[in-house]
């Protein structure tokens, strides 16, 4: 725990679109941050009744003390993966808050300072576009000085089936490459409360 | 504990609120599940159907519908097993003749039901707490029950464990109330080591077969009760029934009988009535919460304690029989409370009726399928 940043409440929302795996997204960097960093990470989930389609969003808080209530005040990261998410959400980030998005589902973004790569693209080159959750993973990880990839590998491993185990460590890794190449001093830039 | 017992079998995990309900309840004994899925109670029906097979004696049913479900779950519990369900809104409705069922024939069973907006089916993936009052009322005919609600995760497994102690303990149904906010928050939680835990299973008869009497009084009002099949032959009716399980209509059994079944649970108003309080010492406004909404109240105190304000945060984890010295105690103490609830206004419904005339009893509403946030509740508090 020593090793570990002081966070107060930190709050993250991943939002997108239902079926392109946010739920499961959010499941893993909770477990990784809980299990493995030792923070209290509240997750919450909205979803509509739909089972593909609708709007689907997961929320993390994540605090060194207990964590009272559970969902968002105001967003120290949001992650769009639609166009839709996009404009709903950005009105709930803090001033000193940062957008990440994917440039192959958001064609305009509501400022131009934002942490962009093309996810669903990336996970199209992997070879399975349903892991654009993991390639996203992959990215945040790189982007949040606090998470690190080893204990979202063993989240990953530990969360999802065996048998698709291979292509989302692959996923994972164009991700995280990807974000270190694009955006090599992201993690410094992070104004902390 | 700074010293942590390192044989102690203690484990760790990311859970949702749905998860620790049948972590807790497979703690408790349970070894008996029936029901009929439904968001956003589907989790425990999907956990236990995973989980129960794995035990040497666990069963796990899909039933037809909500009714067959408590339907099966009272017929394992009279057999013997520890039983529960899980529902939500409409199968909550549909599981209310039952309900009376298991009253009046005194089997314990658990029922945990995930309050989702409603009337009707409403918002499926949205949270309200719009069935205390039905919990409560539900059912028909004059019935003492016991309904309990849990906030967080942790919160979750504990009540669950509550939960079948307390139906087995006083052979009376328990309904745990959840809503969707917290059947569907991941936490990390602590599976307790089963050792520490304190698990009441029900009274064995210790009288030969021919001398037993199914529903005798006695002291707790509670009587014992052998599984079916185990040589005690008695008979089981919805119908008022006397000592030995057998229809009556006499004034005077049917009085004891129903007498019985009150007092079982009045006279342990003490043990059954749990509640939370959280800088209640020295408050002198004072939030009564329950659920989710609990948690976002405790944010709010915490705000307003930074503030300079001296609030107070009295959690319920027991809703009925309504722990009315606890909440009476804080009524005297401040000049006025907040009842935030995502419903018009059912428990605040409770507190007025205790309060009579000693403090300003202020409510919080919210209907919309979203939870009451911290800062509306420091807002109202504020306003006194």
């Amino acid at each position: 725990m020593s090793r570990e940043m002081k966070l107060d409440r930190f709050e993250i929302r991943l939002s997108g679109l239902g079926g392109q795996g946010i739920l499961t997204l959010g499941k893993i960097m909770g477990q990784a941050l809980a299990l493995d960093h030792g923070y209290n990470v509240a997750q919450t989930q909205s979803y509509g009744p739909e089972a593909r389609g609708g709007a689907s969003r997961s929320d993390l808080v994540i605090s060194s003390s207990t964590i009272s209530y559970p969902k968002t005040i105001s967003l120290d990261l949001l992650v769009a993966l639609s166009q839709e998410a996009c404009n709903k959400f950005f009105t709930n980030l803090k001033p000193s808050g940062a957008l990440v998005v994917d440039t192959s589902m958001v064609g305009q973004t509501p400022t131009n300072i934002f942490l962009g790569l093309p996810f669903t693209d990336m996970a199209r080159k992997v070879g399975l576009v349903q892991t654009t959750n993991i390639v996203t993973l992959g990215a945040l990880t790189h982007f949040l000085p606090f998470m690190r990839a080893v204990s979202v590998r063993k989240s990953l491993k530990s969360i999802l089936p065996s048998k698709i185990i291979d292509i989302n460590l692959k996923a994972f890794n164009a991700g995280f490459n990807a974000a270190k190449k694009q955006y090599p001093d992201a993690p410094e830039k992070w104004i902390f409360s | 504990m700074a010293t942590k017992n390192k044989k102690k079998k203690e484990k760790e995990i990311f859970a949702l609120g749905n998860e620790a309900v049948v972590e807790g309840a497979l703690l408790a004994g349970c070894n008996f599940y029936a029901g009929y899925p439904i968001t956003p109670s589907t989790e425990i029906a999907e956990e236990m159907a995973r989980r129960l097979p794995l035990l040497e004696e666990g069963v796990f049913i899909q039933m037809e519908d909500e009714i067959a479900s408590l339907g099966s779950v009272i017929g394992a519990s009279l057999a013997g097993r520890k039983a529960m369900t899980a529902t939500s809104g409409p199968g909550f409705s549909l599981m209310q003749e039952h309900i009376g069922y298991a009253c009046i024939t005194e089997t314990p069973l658990v029922l945990v039901n995930v309050m989702r907006a409603g009337p009707s089916t409403g918002m499926p993936t949205s949270p309200a707490q719009g069935d205390v009052q039905q919990a409560r009322w539900g059912t028909h005919g004059d019935h003492p029950i016991i309904v309990l609600s849990a906030g967080d995760v942790q919160e979750c497994l504990e009540m669950t464990v509550t939960a079948f102690n307390f139906s087995e303990k006083y052979r009376t149904p328990v309904i745990l109330l959840l809503d969707e906010v917290t059947a569907h928050t991941r936490e990390k939680i602590t599976i307790p080591d089963p050792s520490d835990l304190y698990i009441y299973s029900r009274l064995l008869p210790s009288m030969p077969p021919e001398w037993y009497l199914p529903f005798e009084d006695n002291m707790r009002g509670v009587s014992a009760m052998p599984p079916l099949g185990s040589g005690y032959r008695y008979h089981v009716t919805g119908l008022t029934h006397d000592d030995h399980g057998y229809p009556t209509s006499k004034p005077r059994e049917v009085e004891s009988f129903i007498n019985r079944i009150f007092r079982k649970i009045d006279q342990f108003f003490y043990d059954i009535q749990i509640v939370e309080e959280i800088y209640c010492q020295d408050a002198t406004s004072c939030i009564i919460a329950y659920g989710s909404v609990g948690r976002s109240a405790e944010l709010a105190v915490q705000m307003a304690r930074d503030q300079g304000e001296k609030a107070g945060l009295l959690k319920l984890k027991t809703l009925f029989p309504f722990p009315r010295p606890a909440v009476e105690k804080m009524l005297r103490q401040c000049a006025s409370v907040l009842v935030p609830e995502m419903n018009m206004g059912q428990i605040s419904r409770e507190v007025k009726r205790v309060n009579s005339g000693q403090s300003k009893v202020n409510t919080l509403n919210r209907i919309d399928g979203q939870i009451i946030t911290p800062a509306e509740i420091l807002k109202k508090l504020l306003k006194g």
